[in-house]
């Protein structure tokens, strides 16, 4: 028991800051991963629902592609693809030089596209739930297309996106393990070079097993809170 | 003959409707133009790139990476779906033990990532492979494959499980009534009455899972499995030629699209009795 606390203590001798940085890392990728992702689903959604033929064809595109490669290929070739690409580019306009692509960005944008492009599926069913009535409605009492959308679609469509959103969520923070591939010091990472310089390799995987295992009891806690609060218009009906 | 002719020649169909250049439009026609663009530059990059050399000799790794992708799915589906049996009657139990056990079993494999799993596995025994050599299993989890199989039977099992005991539960309690009312046992009212009605709900979340499955398992070529993923990777470590990347992903995206479109015949063909 004493190894293994000094094993995870502070400090020169312990692993526990290093890990907690990767915590750190893991938590803020998702998080800064998820207004991007969201946003952009959004948009891809509304275009699925268009009546424009060409948007909806571009989009289903996108999601096509990003729905069809795994994970861990749509990294690597955003990764290792901007490289060559911008290296190629600038090659190109003259100037030679070696980049490296910021590996938290590359992981923001892949997990980001694939995310949205899973959340545009949960907006699409959302909004078709959504009688359009509700549209004429508002359309009615003189609102335009833009507050229509605003103040009588958006909160309804919150609240019935919110179950496969949150689904969402879970599967994003899983899919972050994936960056400590690209070098990224995530819970993966950190605890692999624990693992490696101590030899204690089941310990520290498991560490980061149940890490990854509290993050999403503590998402399944906050989420259950939102979905109280979405749902807080109808008690009692 | 001629009526007909004559008929539609004097019709006057009414004008088209005006198609105003909407922001809609626009951005429609922008957005698909970037994607022929981007189509476009794929296509001429691995045309242009395209070099027989190269792909004699590195040709038949892809279709040796394909096999092994498709083979430890495939065999991990079969393994998880035993597996998930028991675990989805678990999680009916009317018994609290065995229902949290079930639940416990799903919630530790459904909230951690899959590479968390394999790393445990792969790297996390690797430490005890004295113990493992003494009980005579280091054989099996020697062989990064063997890890990679058994990492996934166990996740998909999770997931099945979860399917497979939601499709049961969604079959109204009537149904078990009536069946019990002629007197059929609870056994064959399952098999006969519940469990066909149950896989039909359970179908496109099966296939669902099965993408998911194929698309997972590109993260085994990260524990040196020669996989498509790890026989990309692979080649992309002796040329640093993108295209070993962009072909695999070809590849990726062809089975992922053959495998959507066959379930999607087979779910129509299978509830063709259910359309009105």
């Amino acid at each position: 028991m004493d190894s293994v606390l000094e094993l995870l203590s502070f400090g020169p001798d312990g692993w526990g800051d290093e890990i907690a940085s990767g915590v750190f890392v893991t938590v803020t990728l998702a998080l800064a991963t998820l207004p991007f992702g969201l946003a952009l689903g959004f948009f891809v959604a509304l275009a699925k629902q268009s009546e424009e033929p060409s948007l909806r064809l571009a989009a289903n595109i996108y999601t096509t592609i990003f729905r069809g490669l795994p994970e861990l290929m749509t990294l690597f070739l955003i990764y290792f693809g901007a490289q060559i690409g911008l290296r190629q580019f600038l090659l190109f306009i003259g100037v030679e030089t070696a980049i490296e692509i910021n590996s938290f960005l590359a992981g923001m944008l892949a997990l980001g596209v694939v995310f949205s492009s899973y959340a545009s599926e949960v907006f699409l069913s959302a909004f078709r739930a959504i009688p359009k009535g509700q549209y004429e409605g508002g359309f009615a009492v003189g609102l335009t297309w833009g507050q229509t959308m605003r103040k009588v679609v958006l909160p309804q469509l919150i609240r019935l996106a919110l179950p496969g959103l949150s689904n969402l969520w879970l599967v994003l923070l899983k899919d972050t393990a994936l960056v400590s591939t690209i070098a990224l010091s995530d819970i993966l990472r950190q605890t692999g070079i624990a693992a490696r310089v101590t030899k204690q390799a089941f310990f520290f995987y498991g560490t980061a097993f149940l890490l990854y295992l509290v993050l999403a009891i503590i998402s399944g806690i906050v989420i259950s809170r939102i979905e109280r609060y979405g749902n807080r218009g109808l008690a009692g009906r | 003959m001629s009526d007909v002719a004559l008929r539609t020649a004097t019709i006057e169909r009414p004008p088209d409707p005006p198609r105003p250049w909407t922001g809609g439009r626009i951005a429609g026609y922008f957005s698909v133009i970037v994607w022929g663009l981007l189509g476009a530059g794929f296509v001429w990059f691995l045309v242009t790139a395209w070099d027989p050399e190269l792909v004699a000799k590195y040709g038949p790794r892809y279709w040796e990476g394909l096999k092994v992708t498709l083979s430890l799915v495939l065999s991990s589906l079969v393994a998880g779906s035993i597996l998930s049996l028991p675990v989805a009657l678990g999680r009916l139990s009317e018994n609290r033990f065995v229902a949290a056990l079930a639940y416990g079993y799903i919630y530790l494999f459904r909230g951690t990532p899959l590479l968390a799993q394999v790393f445990l596995i792969y790297y996390g025994l690797g430490q005890f492979s004295k113990e493992l050599k003494a009980i005579g299993l280091w054989g099996f989890f020697r062989d990064a494959w063997n890890c990679g199989f058994l990492a996934f039977s166990l996740n998909t099992a999770a997931y099945q499980a979860e399917i497979l005991a939601g499709a049961i539960r969604s079959v109204p309690k009537g149904q078990w009534e009536g069946a019990a009312a002629l007197g059929l046992q609870r056994f064959f009212a399952f098999r006969k009455i519940i469990l066909p009605q149950a896989l039909i709900v359970a179908l496109r979340p099966y296939g669902n899972e099965i993408i998911l499955m194929i698309k997972g398992s590109a993260i085994v070529a990260i524990i040196t499995v020669y996989d498509l993923m790890g026989q990309a990777r692979w080649v992309f470590s002796k040329t640093f030629d993108f295209q070993a990347y962009l072909w695999a992903a070809v590849f990726y995206l062809i089975v992922v699209e053959a495998l959507r479109n066959i379930w999607n015949w087979i779910e129509a063909r299978l509830t063709r009795h259910l359309k009105r």
